[in-house]
């Protein structure tokens, strides 16, 4: 249930402005990556664009190829909503939606998409859901208060819940911890090592130790200057990216000299 | 969200995200029909907007090209003998100007005043149950104060009329015979002003809340007491937009039918006297509303013409409101804004 | 690089503190001037509530603005001065407010009971007996109402929400029809309420021709009143949602017409509720619009399409401005159809109050 990413050559355009140049990478499933990189460099940019989710941007496009084993993301005709419910995301800020109640949350991906499911099997769901996000146990008695009443590690864990019933091949998150505590941080990269079991998962870091702590690859992405296109630097195995870098401004990333 | 990435940019000249056209690759039927609707309903406001001037014109025209001379209806209309619709509209015109005037006059600087208050003055608790109590003038409907200006604001103001004869008959405005009733246009005035403190209040408060913080505490620091800062400060940031908040106040008390209606006693001639009750400038809209029930066809179309007169000034007026208004928030959006007051 | 020496310092140490009056001297001073002008007033025999409350303001700010500048100095006077100034301009708005609801309370009541509400009111001219009974009574104005203020929100609530939607979600910022749209409404908002009434009444005039008097009319001109109103508030509502929550609902697959609807508007529900019914509040109490498009009647009728409706507010407007022969009985009515009117809109208001915190997203 988690297929390949494979990018070729994609450039991202914000109207004429390139944001993002000449990104090829091979993602493998069941695998998790790291995106790390100074601010501004591009990779949440970029991260978007594996889901589309940059076309929420007025007059953001791309160049390129994203295939999800081998289907091409951007190919005429593509809707985008299609992709969207293949390639799931997870955000900085958690953002339950807040009139709908924790077991409403969770099915959120399948009800507001008219499928029709039965209780047993909406039930079924949930816990299934909530479990896979380390989340069960904590919420099963109050799955009917509302999503938004939980602490920022759980609501988080809950938009991953809600992220993982529509059973997309891969997950992108952007930043998921960057807005909770570290007790929580700890709890969603635990909770990532075991997802990755199911999921093909990507993640943007700009906490060079959760990359470390938690992915299996890293893509170092930097940036030349302001104006200038960002681009990917070094993709490789995490321990070769933090101990042997091949680049030296990998290697100045990581040691801490710029970023 | 992340700092200083060009997703930030785009994202911090408008909060809502839009689908771009382009990429879309196969459009949803429910995603098409919903964004119709909702542009048809957008493009309804050109519609109706462009209805009303055209109807007001198409049924307005006959008694502005008419012959005022020779029209039986028209030749004497309200026992005057006009010459042409613009001699007919020239004094009533006059009057909801003047009316508007005397209301601002009176009631802008309170206004203000209270804005001021809400704002700088009063504990922040307080602030909110007052800011609630002039709402609620805003609730009030206009033939309320209508009723209460004839039964309390007459009687009321007719001592202060009898002053002002006797001290400052000297001056037009406050010229006699004093009227008897109190029908005076003063006590239209001031039931327009109670009228229309509500908006500029509001308008105003929001502009005194968002003086950058900056700026009031640089004041302080300098020792300024707190009617020196709010000089300082406050105001010269809030200059347009409290004009732009009077033009609204002044476009709204144009527009006002059932306190003058009811209030004054109207005389179809130019004047500025405040005091008596034969000499008082009516209105265009207190015109229509006593007028149009009994009128015949081309005497309704003479009416609906003043309307039109009346729909262009106010429009008038408050486009040169809202102009002022949108290069104040331009402006403001461009300047540091740190630590906004809430 | 010479070392600089500082100046020898003659000056003498920095006073923080100068003669100043005590906290409460403000309040105290009020109070006590409001005490001795009255006392005064009641003495000469000129005592009136309005003249003593202007001479006591007047003597107050003379007060602390000499008493003040003796012992703080000048620039603290004239803070003292504009802080009085400001409170004046305060109660200036309050007393009108109350003194208004007194009086329609005070007024109305004489006449407002069940059977007002419910009876048809109306003059009854007996040509046996030669009398003329007046029948107190509100139906047909308070159905009126009810039927002409509902057609208007019926009308004006999808196409305000709609339009705000457009303006708010689909149009991007610099499209040219969005910019004019949102500036018509502004203008919108302008319109002179009794200008309304004319495009009605013009507009049916051109359509239905003599039959152009009816409550439909009268919606029309209220519509024109409530849609800008309607949009403004739907796009207040709209803006304060999150954008977090329209991205997270795409990013699960949901399309662009869903998420709106569904997670968008849905959240702002609560908010776009209580905008509908204050705008509803605000259009309730005009007056001129309606007779103008809808006519003069004391009738009962239900009909929106065929002739002359009466509301609360012109049926007060009516009944004072022309009265029958009972002078008396005819004011009465017309105050009983004010109180009518005031409480209608309080309970709008405070539907509002109760909509608002009640269906806001909870957090608990």
């Amino acid at each position: 249930m988690s297929k390949s990413i494979e990018v070729n050559d994609l450039n991202v355009f914000y109207s004429d402005f390139l944001a993002v140049e000449g990104v090829s990478m091979n993602i493998e499933p069941r695998t998790v990556t790291a995106f790390i990189g100074p601010s501004g460099c591009g990779k949440s940019t970029f991260l978007r664009t594996l889901n589309r989710m940059h076309e929420v941007i007025p007059g953001a496009t791309v160049k390129g190829n994203v295939y999800i084993d081998g289907e091409d993301l951007y190919a005429p005709g593509v809707d985008p909503v299609l992709v969207r419910r293949q390639v799931g995301m997870v955000f900085q800020r958690p953002n339950p939606f807040p009139t709908m109640s924790i077991k409403e949350n969770v099915l959120a991906g399948v009800r507001l998409n008219n499928k029709r499911i039965s209780a047993s099997d909406a039930d079924a769901l949930v816990e299934k859901s909530l479990r896979g996000a380390n989340l069960w146990n904590e919420v099963k008695d109050r799955l009917d208060k509302p999503g938004a009443g939980l602490s920022g590690g759980q609501q988080q864990r809950l938009c991953i819940a809600r992220t993982i019933a529509v059973s997309p091949q891969v997950v992108l998150m952007d930043e998921p911890c960057s807005a909770l505590d570290p007790i929580s941080t700890f709890a969603i990269e635990e909770l990532i090592t075991e997802l990755k079991n199911e999921f093909t998962i990507v993640i943007v870091t700009h906490n060079m130790q959760q990359a470390s702590r938690v992915s299996d690859k890293t893509a170092f992405f930097n940036i030349a200057g302001t104006g200038k296109p960002g681009k990917l630097i070094e993709y490789s195995d995490t321990a070769t990216i933090f101990t042997s870098p091949k680049e030296q401004a990998t290697e100045d990333y990581v040691s801490g000299r710029f970023g | 969200m992340k700092s200083g990435t060009v997703t930030d940019v785009a994202q911090r000249e408008e909060t809502t995200p839009v689908v771009s056209e382009k990429l879309v690759g196969k459009r949803r039927a429910g995603d098409s029909f919903f964004l119709g609707l909702s542009t048809t309903a957008a493009a309804s406001i050109m519609v109706i907007l462009a209805g009303v001037a055209i109807f007001l014109i198409l049924k307005g025209l006959p008694a502005i090209t008419a012959n005022w001379e020779t029209n039986g209806d028209l030749a004497g209309y309200q026992n005057k003998h006009w010459g042409t619709f613009w001699n007919y509209v020239a004094p009533m015109l006059w009057g909801s100007i003047w009316s508007g005037l005397i209301a601002l006059i009176l009631g802008a600087p309170v206004a203000i005043g209270i804005a001021l208050f809400i704002s700088h003055y009063a504990p922040r608790r307080l602030a909110s149950a007052l800011a609630y109590v002039v709402d609620l003038l805003a609730a009030v409907p206009s033939i309320v104060f209508g009723l209460w200006g004839v039964i309390v604001m007459r009687p009321f103001l007719l001592p202060l009329a009898e002053f002002l004869n006797q001290y400052f008959g000297w001056i037009p405005l406050f010229q006699g015979p004093v009227s008897s009733t109190g029908s005076t246009m003063l006590a239209g005035g001031v039931v327009l002003a109670v009228m229309i403190l509500p908006i500029i209040t509001a308008l105003t408060r929001e502009i005194f809340l968002q003086t950058p913080r900056l700026n009031e505490e640089a004041a302080l620091a300098l020792g300024a007491t707190r009617w020196e800062m709010i000089r300082l400060a406050v105001f010269p940031y809030a200059r347009s937009g409290m004009v732009s908040a009077i033009l609204l106040g002044l476009g709204r008390a144009l527009g006002e039918t059932m306190a003058i209606a009811l209030i004054i006693s109207p005389s179809l001639l130019f004047s500025v006297a405040l005091l008596t009750d034969g000499y008082n400038s009516q209105t265009i809209a207190g015109n229509i509303a006593l007028n149009f029930p009994i009128a015949t066809d081309i005497q309704r179309s003479a009416l609906i013409g003043t309307g039109l007169m009346l729909f262009v000034v106010s429009l008038a007026v408050n486009m040169i409101a809202r102009g002022i208004l949108g290069r104040s928030e331009r402006k403001a959006r461009t300047s540091p804004k740190i630590g906004k007051r809430v | 690089m010479t070392a600089v020496t500082p100046a020898p310092t003659t000056a003498q140490p920095m006073s923080l503190t100068s003669g100043q009056l005590p906290r409460w001297i403000e309040p105290v001073l009020a109070t006590g001037t409001a005490v001795v002008v009255a006392a005064v007033l009641l003495v000469i025999q000129l005592f009136n509530p309005a003249v003593w409350l202007v001479l006591t303001a007047v003597v107050y700010l003379i007060a602390v603005g000499i008493g003040s500048s003796i012992v703080e100095g000048r620039r603290k006077a004239v803070d003292r001065i504009v802080r009085g100034l400001v409170v004046c301009a305060f109660v200036l708005a309050v007393a009108p407010l109350i003194s208004t609801v007194w009086t329609v309370v005070a007024q109305g009541l004489k006449v407002v009971n069940w059977d007002f509400v419910t009876k048809v009111g109306g003059t009854v001219f007996d040509p046996n007996t030669l009398a003329v009974t007046n029948t107190p009574g509100a139906l047909q104005a308070v159905v009126g109402t009810l039927i002409i203020t509902g057609i208007a929100a019926l009308i004006s609530v999808p196409i305000g929400i709609l339009a705000a939607v457009y303006l708010t979600e689909y149009a991007q910022p610099n499209n040219p029809m969005r910019r004019t749209v949102t500036f018509l409404v502004d203008v919108m908002t302008g319109i002179p309420s009794i200008v309304a009434g004319l495009f009605a009444f013009s507009l049916m005039a051109l359509i239905v021709g003599p039959k152009a008097f009816s409550g439909f009319s009268a919606s029309i001109a209220l519509c024109v009143l409530m849609i800008p109103i309607v949009i403004r508030s739907t796009e207040e509502m709209i803006r304060l949602v999150p954008n977090e929550l329209r991205e997270a609902s795409l990013a699960l697959g949901v399309p662009r017409a869903t998420t709106i609807i569904k997670v968008v508007l849905r959240t702002a529900a609560s908010g776009i509720v209580t905008g509908v019914v204050l705008a509803v509040a605000r259009v309730i109490g005009e007056t001129a619009p309606i007779f103008i498009a809808a006519s003069f009647t004391d009738n009962f009728n239900a009909n929106p399409f065929n002739g002359p409706m009466q509301t609360l507010p012109v049926m007060a407007y009516t009944a004072y401005s022309f009265p029958g022969k009972d002078i008396e009985a005819s004011q009465a009515q017309a105050w009983g159809a004010a109180l009518l009117l005031v409480i209608v809109v309080v309970i709008f208001n405070l539907i509002a109050r109760i909509v608002a915190k009640a269906f806001a997203p909870k957090s608990r």
